[in-house]
C-alpha cells in the first residue's frame, strides 16, 4: 500500500514539474542542409525571448510529409514545391537560407581553389566516362597541372540530399546526357562511385581516398580543409565564395505569386551550384504558423551574422521584404 | 484460509502479468508483420514479388525498384564475415574450454563479452577512422599483389583498393559477431561429459584428437545454433556497415568494390524518399528482411531445441 501510494505521488509530482516546464514550444521538422542555422537562430531566439523551437532534422522528404500531415509546426526543404502541389495540401512556403554546394578534390599538391572544372567535365566524371585524371578534357582546363595517370575516385552521396538534388540540377541542366541517364532527385541511380553518409560522409571519404572527388556544401569544405575547386561557368572561372553565392542569389527572381518556387540553381549570375531552402507552413494551422512568421521575421532581422559565420549566405534584403509581404497577403503577419 | 487466498490472488496477478507479456510480444511482431505488408502493398502491386526479388534496378528518379543489389550485398558480406568470424569463434572457444590454463579464462570470456557490449556505430567509426586506411595502404595492395594474378581467384581482388568496400565491411562484421558464437560454443563444449574425453585421453589422443574427434561432434548442434545466431546478428547489422560498404547499389564480383545492404539501403534513404512509390519499395526492403531474419531464426531456433533434447537425455 504504501509502496503504491509512493509511486502515485511520484508520478503526480512528475506531471506538475512537466507542466510547469511546458513553456511556448515550437516544432519544426526537414532538410538537414540547413539544420546548422535554424539550430542556432533557434538558440538565440531562446535566449531573447524565452520561445523554444524543437528543430528535428530528418530529410527534406520527411519534413514535406510531416508538414502534410500537419504533425509539426513547420517544415523545411531543400526542394521547392510548386504551387500546385502547395495548394493540394493546403500549404504555403517561403525560402528561408542560401548555402552553396562545392566540388572538393583529394590530388596530390592540389591546393584549394587551384583545380578548374565545368559542367561537362563533372557529368562526364560522374557518369563515368572520365576515368582517369590526366584525361584530355580534365587536362584542357588545367593546363598547367600535373595531373596523375590515376583512376578517378569518385564519391556521392548514399543518403536522400537536398544537396544532391541541387547538385544534380545543376548538372541536368547542363547537359543533356547527364539529364538523361540520370536526372533529377535527392536520391539518384549513380552509375559510379562509393556513396558516404551525408556531408560529413562524402568530406570524410574524399579526405581519406587519393586521387577522389566528392560534392559539399561549402562549410564542409573548409571544416575539413578540403582542396575545393573553381567552377568554369558562363564563360568565366568563379570561386565558390560567399559573394558569388550571393550574386546568384540577386540575380534569381524568387516570385511570391508563384510562392517563392524556384531553383537558384544555374542561376544567370553567380555561382551556378547554389540552393535556397524552404519552410513550409500549413494554412489552417494559423496559430502556430504566426509563431513561426514571427521566429523567422526574427531571425531575418537579427540572424545574419550568424548565418555568415556557418559559411551560408543570408537572403537579400529586397527578398526578405517579398517575403514579409508574403506573409502579410496569407494574414500571418 | 487468509494466507491461502492471499497467496492464490499474487499467483494469479503474476500469471496475467506475464502472459500479458508474452502476448503482448507476439501481437507486436505481427503489428508489424502487418504494417509492411500494408505500406509496402503498393510496392507488391508495381512490381510484383519475382520481378522485384531479381531486379537490379535502384533508381529513385524513373521509380524503379529491385531488391537483387542490396540482397547481394547482405548475402556476401553476411557469408563473407562468418567465414572469416566462425573459424576464429570456434578456435577461441577450444582455448577457453580446453587449453587455457584456469586464471585465463575468465577474463577471456569477459573479453569476449565486452567484444559484443561495443555499440555497432562504434564499430563503424573505428573501421571508418582506423581500418580503412590500414586496408587500402597495406592489406589490400597486399592481397591484390598475391591473389591478383590467379586465374579465377583474382577476380576477387581485382579493382582499386580504396578501403571502403565489401573486404572491409565484413571484416568489422566478422569482428562484431565472434562474441556470439565463442559465447556458446563454449557453453556447448563445456557440456561434453568429462568422462568421454578422459577415456579418450585414456586410449592415447591428442589434445587436438580430443577436440575433433570427441568435442566437436558431441556438441556440433549447439554450435550451428551459435552461427545461426551470428548470421541473424550480421544479416540485421546496419551503422558498423553504413561508413565502411560504399553504398553502391550493384552486383561486383571484387571484394574491393563497393556495395549496398538492405539494412543500410533502409538507413539512408528512409528521411529523404519522397515519392510514395520510394517508400513503399524501401517497406518492401523491409519486409524481405524481416522474411529472410525470421527463416534465419527458426533454423537457429531449430539447431538450440534439438541440441537441449540432446543433453537432457
Amino acid at each position: 500500500m504504501k509502496t503504491v501510494l509512493s509511486m502515485f505521488l511520484a508520478v503526480a509530482c512528475i506531471f506538475t514539474f512537466a507542466m510547469a516546464e511546458a513553456a511556448e514550444t515550437l516544432t519544426g521538422a526537414g532538410a538537414t542542409f540547413p539544420e546548422p542555422v535554424y539550430k542556432a537562430w533557434a538558440l538565440a531566439y531562446y535566449k531573447a525571448t524565452g520561445i523554444e523551437i524543437n528543430y528535428q532534422g530528418i530529410g527534406s522528404g520527411g519534413g514535406i510529409r510531416q508538414i502534410t500531415t500537419r504533425t509539426v509546426d513547420f517544415g523545411a526543404s531543400d526542394a521547392p514545391l510548386t504551387p500546385e502541389q502547395l495548394k493540394k495540401d493546403g500549404l504555403y512556403q517561403f525560402p528561408a537560407v542560401i548555402g552553396g554546394v562545392v566540388l572538393v578534390v583529394n590530388l596530390p599538391g592540389v591546393k584549394a581553389g587551384q583545380m578548374i572544372l565545368d559542367s561537362e567535365v563533372i557529368s562526364k566524371i560522374y557518369l563515368g566516362e572520365i576515368k582517369f585524371w590526366d584525361d584530355a578534357h580534365v587536362k584542357a582546363l588545367n593546363p598547367g597541372m600535373n595531373l596523375p595517370h590515376a583512376q578517378i575516385n569518385v564519391v556521392h552521396r548514399s543518403d536522400g540530399s537536398g544537396t544532391t538534388a541541387i547538385f544534380t540540377r545543376y548538372l541536368s541542366g547542363q547537359s543533356a546526357e547527364w539529364k538523361t541517364k540520370v536526372g533529377t532527385d535527392t536520391s539518384v541511380n549513380w552509375p559510379v562511385g562509393i556513396g558516404g553518409k551525408g556531408n560529413p560522409g562524402v568530406a570524410n571519404y574524399v579526405k581519406q581516398a587519393p586521387n577522389s572527388i566528392g560534392y559539399v556544401e561549402l562549410q564542409y569544405a573548409k571544416a575539413e580543409n578540403l582542396a575545393y575547386t573553381m567552377l568554369k561557368d558562363k564563360g568565366k572561372v568563379m570561386a565558390p565564395t560567399t559573394e558569388a553565392f550571393k550574386e546568384a542569389a540577386t540575380a534569381a527572381d524568387f516570385e511570391p505569386s508563384k510562392d517563392f518556387d524556384l531553383w537558384l540553381v544555374n542561376s544567370p549570375k553567380g555561382w551556378p551550384i547554389a540552393g535556397a531552402t524552404f519552410i513550409l507552413l500549413a494554412k489552417d494551422k494559423k496559430d502556430s504558423s504566426m509563431k513561426t512568421v514571427k521566429f523567422y521575421d526574427w531571425a531575418f532581422k537579427n540572424g545574419d551574422k550568424t548565418v555568415e559565420q556557418l559559411f551560408y549566405v543570408p537572403l537579400p534584403e529586397k527578398l526578405k521584404n517579398k517575403i514579409r509581404a508574403y506573409w502579410k497577403q496569407h494574414g500571418v503577419d | 484460509m487468509h494466507i491461502i487466498s492471499k497467496k492464490n490472488s499474487v499467483d494469479s496477478i503474476f500469471s496475467f502479468l506475464t502472459g500479458l507479456a508474452s502476448l503482448i510480444v507476439v501481437f507486436l511482431i505481427i503489428g508489424i508483420l502487418i504494417i509492411l505488408l500494408r505500406e509496402s502493398s503498393m510496392a507488391i502491386k508495381r512490381f510484383g514479388v519475382f520481378h522485384f526479388l531479381a531486379s537490379t534496378d535502384w533508381n529513385p528518379v524513373t521509380a524503379s525498384f529491385g531488391a537483387a543489389t542490396t540482397i547481394f550485398g547482405t548475402f556476401v558480406t553476411t557469408a563473407l564475415a562468418l567465414l572469416i568470424a566462425m573459424p576464429l569463434a570456434i578456435g577461441i572457444a577450444i582455448f577457453v574450454t580446453e587449453i587455457a590454463p584456469n586464471f585465463m579464462k575468465g577474463p577471456i570470456g569477459i573479453a569476449i563479452e565486452l567484444l559484443a557490449a561495443i555499440p555497432s556505430i562504434i564499430y563503424g567509426m573505428w573501421g571508418l577512422f582506423a581500418l580503412a586506411p590500414i586496408m587500402a595502404k597495406y592489406i589490400e595492395p597486399a592481397l591484390q599483389n598475391t591473389f591478383g594474378h590467379l586465374p579465377v581467384l583474382g577476380v576477387l581482388f581485382s579493382g582499386t583498393p580504396m578501403g571502403i568496400d565489401i573486404l572491409t565491411a565484413s571484416v568489422i562484421l566478422s569482428i562484431m559477431i565472434i562474441p556470439f558464437t565463442a559465447s556458446i560454443s563454449r557453453d556447448s563444449f563445456n557440456l561434453t561429459p568429462s568422462v568421454v574425453k578422459e577415456s579418450a585421453y585414456a586410449i592415447g589422443a591428442t589434445k587436438w584428437e580430443v577436440v575433433k574427434n570427441v568435442v566437436l561432434p558431441y556438441s556440433k548442434l549447439g554450435v550451428y545454433g551459435g552461427i545461426a545466431l551470428s548470421l541473424g546478428r550480421a544479416l540485421g547489422e546496419t551503422m558498423a556497415v553504413a561508413f565502411v560498404l560504399g553504398n553502391n547499389h550493384q552486383i561486383t564480383t571484387s571484394l574491393f568494390d563497393a556495395a549496398a545492404t538492405i539494412t543500410v539501403t533502409l538507413a539512408n534513404e528512409f528521411t529523404e524518399a519522397d515519392k510514395d512509390i520510394y517508400l513503399s519499395s524501401l517497406f518492401y526492403l523491409a519486409l524481405v528482411l524481416f522474411v529472410i531474419s525470421f527463416i534465419v531464426l527458426a533454423i537457429a531456433k531449430f539447431f538450440l531445441l534439438k541440441a537441449e533434447r540432446r543433453y537432457s537425455r
